[in-house]
């Protein structure tokens, strides 16, 4: 496969997407130029709607390059969203508990203990049972995920963290365990800037340490990487663990950034729509970052586009879709991509030229 | 007048010319042997005989009529069967049922399997290659796969067999019963083209042979009288050293000793029974043993990838007999694995990352935990140009080289590390004659330099070639310890079938 090939395949699947959704949309007597623009108008209009499109790319962000560096280790975490409600749960309990220290402190102590929380959520269970009894971590990561999500419902829902009174949500978080505002207005806080430092703390993990290297390795081969003296198990649940505490400081982010408390309708799916965005950005953590900010942009433009030009909020999410589905089929993408060279060379396999 | 006339073929892919005017003949009832190393155009030739490929240029006659195949199917239907070096067989199915595949017999509705079994098993009577035609291929040995693909050429009435590299997968004793269906074959007037890179194999199969290189005919020659040098330095365009040159040499201090270790597989099978060995400095150890006698399980556990349930294993006279896989490297211990694509290297990584592998983690390729990623490139260049790789560019990616120099960059890696023992397992399989002589050369040279190696191979003559002792592996055990320059192929060959005689290490 040619680089280009692979740099090129994103987008090319979010521009057929984009001419499908078209398609689509003049099928329902729509006009696409005024429905795209319209999206588009939504999501970067305004000063007001960028952040809210920053807003819901944030947990996107975090939660792909958590889903991200796992599959640069060669592991499937698609339990990110239980370890997202962990990530807020533990947020909500320190942001209540310590009512009164100082806001950096506070803040500080509740990403932190939400993040090393989700961490060994990911890594305790699914890692060590993948590191030493084989159990694949699509079902234990995916399993702990539903358990943990039914779990916050739990607490918030009659349980110990319900407030008084009928509705099921937590108490607020104390004002210092609060990030501040970014943008008056709106919902975006200075958390945001935690996506390009998370980015780069990412990038220069995987190719400027030594441990980043052996996560490569144990990604790309892992019985290369045995051979090489690289203790494969201790990279398994390590990875696991790096993975949840990017999970963990998304849902604490999302809590004392937006929410300000555990609702019982915080579920919202990043952390599967997170593996869509880990894809689409080739699990590369910038890559990664540009994605989110797409899936943001379509879910904030999509409202807009519901007022302004009357098209139904579902063929936003019917692109969604398509992007998802050009993207799994990433394989077709390569094959038109490189189709042109097949002419030059065989393809692999074919073996015209290994006599 | 030959049954096949191949003339002027020329096929371009792009800037790159696979086949540049190739003329080629075959006499009914010949064997012809067609030999070049990977990349002389011997797999596009036979793709274009067999209608996979068409030229761009020139002709081909059958039997004396023009012959054009649009698609295999054409080429089956006149007369031609292949035999790929990667069976084309569908493991679930059963014998019958892969060889009636694409002209199922019966009506249409009906499929009559039991009148294709009985004629399946009529020619297999016939040249000798029975096989039950119920057996599931899954079930079944490389040698029997082998067979059926060849039943399943004749159940089409090939003429002209065309057999791809077919000795690459075998064992020897399977090599040897595939060369007595050829000659049957032969009997009977079928053609045969055996492609091969092998050169002893086309000496001793063909009775012409036909040498290719860069995708040009060298020439043509009787196999009789041909010398395995002339037919060498044809196929690689120099002067090759076939029998490289052995110093005799005192060996030294014993650099690995294995006493009574015994080797489980993942099943909890035992793979290596009670073994005990050693190797001294400057010495070369083979191992022979036909294939799945416990050659992995003792690579394996040797360098710490399987755990020793028995027994003991001492590196430069440091027990390492529970210690991890960096230990040992560190302690002094290369490793040649024997799958260089799964094993050795990591496709996707670059060569300079790939040279890393094994010390990324200290210097000069690490500063604390942080790489040192700008000496990367510059250490590996120098690396890969000390070993003949080809293109030394630390930035290529693994999987963009050959077979022979993908093992050239294991080989800096592991020889470069200076071990003071190397295990090399199968260094030279798949490679082609330049390539092998490299890899061996090296061995020697490391060898002198004081380095212990334990060479396990397949191939009976590199053991022959290369050993000071020969250890025959038979059933996981050491049947015997023999002194390499004494011992006769013939000996060791009885051993590696199994029979019995007192270890005298």
């Amino acid at each position: 496969m040619r680089p280009w090939v692979v740099w090129a395949t994103p987008f090319v699947a979010v521009i057929l997407a984009v001419i499908v959704g078209a398609l689509l949309i003049i099928g329902f007597h729509h006009n696409p130029v005024v429905a795209y623009s319209a999206l588009f108008q939504g999501a970067f209009g305004n000063v007001q709607d960028i952040a809210t499109t920053l807003t819901d790319s944030l947990p996107l962000m975090l939660t792909g390059l958590g889903v991200a560096f796992a599959f640069r280790a060669g592991l499937f975490n698609i339990g990110g969203e239980g370890q997202y409600w962990v990530g807020a749960i533990v947020a909500t309990i320190f942001g209540i508990a310590f009512p009164g220290l100082w806001a950096p402190v506070h803040i500080f102590i509740c990403i932190v203990a939400a993040m090393i929380a989700a961490g060994l959520y990911a890594a305790v269970i699914p890692g060590l049972l993948k590191a030493y009894l084989g159990a694949h971590e699509v079902i234990t990561t995916m399993m702990l995920s539903y358990a943990m999500v039914f779990f916050g419902h739990y607490l918030v829902e009659n349980g110990p963290m319900m407030r008084p009174g009928f509705i099921p949500e937590s108490r607020p978080l104390a004002a210092s365990a609060l990030l501040p505002t970014l943008v008056p207005g709106s919902q975006l806080s200075v958390g945001i800037f935690l996506a390009p430092v998370c980015a780069l703390a990412m990038a220069l993990l995987l190719n400027r340490t030594t441990y980043g290297f052996g996560i490569r390795t144990v990604g790309q081969n892992p019985r290369a990487a045995r051979y090489a003296g690289i203790r494969v198990p201790i990279y398994t649940v390590s990875a696991l663990f790096v993975s949840g505490l990017f999970m963990g400081l998304a849902g604490s982010v999302q809590v004392m950034g937006v929410e300000h408390q555990l609702l019982d309708g915080f579920n919202s799916g990043y952390g599967f729509t997170a593996i869509v965005v880990a894809l689409l950005g080739k699990n590369h953590p910038w890559g990664t970052l540009a994605a989110a900010i797409l899936f943001g942009a379509l879910s904030a433009g999509a409202n807009t586009m519901q007022i302004n030009a009357a098209i139904p909020v579902q063929l936003v999410n019917a692109v969604e879709g398509l992007i998802i589905f050009f993207v799994a089929t990433e394989g077709l993408i390569h094959w038109g991509l490189s189709r042109r060279h097949a002419a030059v060379q065989p393809a692999p396999g074919q073996g015209a030229l290994a006599g | 007048m030959p049954l096949l006339q191949v003339h002027g073929i020329t096929k371009r892919f792009g800037s790159l010319t696979a086949n540049d005017r190739v003329t080629i003949d075959v006499e009914a009832g010949e064997v012809h042997a067609v030999l070049g190393e990977n990349g002389a155009g011997k797999s596009t030739l036979m793709n274009i005989i067999y209608g996979l490929l068409h030229p761009d240029e020139g002709s081909m006659t059958l039997a004396g009529q023009p012959f054009q195949p649009r698609g295999p199917r054409e080429a089956m239907a006149a007369g031609i069967g292949m035999v790929h070096q990667h069976f084309m067989l569908i493991p679930a199915l059963t014998v019958v049922e892969n060889i009636v595949l694409g002209r199922e017999p019966g009506t249409r509705l009906r499929l009559d399997l039991d009148v294709a079994a009985r004629e399946i098993r009529q020619l297999g009577g016939r040249y000798h290659m029975e096989v039950d035609p119920y057996a599931r291929v899954r079930d079944l040995p490389v040698g029997l796969q082998q067979r059926v693909e060849i039943l399943k050429a004749f159940y089409r009435k090939a003429r002209l067999l065309i057999l791809d590299e077919p000795t690459a997968m075998l064992t020897p004793q399977e090599t040897g019963e595939l060369f007595a269906i050829i000659e049957r074959l032969q009997g009977e007037g079928l053609s045969i083209l055996f492609i091969s890179h092998k050169l002893e194999e086309a000496r001793r199969i063909a009775q012409r042979i036909t040498v290719m290189r860069l995708g040009r005919v060298v020439e043509t020659l009787p196999a009789e009288g041909a010398t395995a040098q002339e037919l060498a330095n044809a196929m690689v365009g120099r002067d090759v050293v076939l029998q490289v040159e052995r110093d005799p040499q005192p060996p030294g201090d014993p650099v690995l000793e294995v006493e009574n270790l015994t080797v489980l597989d993942a099943t909890g099978k035992p793979r290596v029974k009670d073994l005990s060995l050693t190797v001294r400095a400057g010495e070369i150890v083979g191992i022979a043993g036909v294939d799945g006698n416990g050659q992995e399980e003792l690579a394996a556990a040797l360098a710490g990838l399987l755990p020793a349930v028995h027994g003991r294993i001492r590196l430069a006279g440091r027990d390492v007999t529970g210690a991890p896989v960096r230990r040992r490297l560190e302690e002094g211990l290369g490793y040649i694995p024997a799958d260089r694509q799964a094993e050795g290297l990591v496709m996707n990584f670059t060569l300079a990352e790939n040279l890393a592998l094994r010390s990324y983690w200290r210097a000069p390729y690490a500063r604390g935990l942080m790489l040192a990623f700008e000496r990367f490139n510059s250490v590996g260049r120098g690396q890969l140009e000390r070993f003949d790789v080809r293109p030394a560019d630390p930035r290529m990616l693994a999987r963009q080289l050959s077979g022979g120099n993908q093992q050239k960059v294991i080989l800096a890696r592991e020889v470069g590390a200076r071990p003071k023992m190397l295990i090399a397992s199968q260094p030279t399989r798949g490679l082609d004659v330049g390539a092998i002589e490299f890899v061996q050369r090296r061995l020697l040279e490391l060898r002198s330099q004081g380095t212990g190696i334990l060479l396990i191979s397949l191939e009976l003559e590199e053991i022959l070639a290369l050993s000071d002792r020969i250890g025959v592996l038979y059933g996981g055990q050491l049947v015997a310890m023999l002194d390499g320059a004494r011992v006769t192929r013939e000996r060791v060959g009885l051993l590696m079938a199994g029979s019995r005689e007192e270890v005298s290490a």
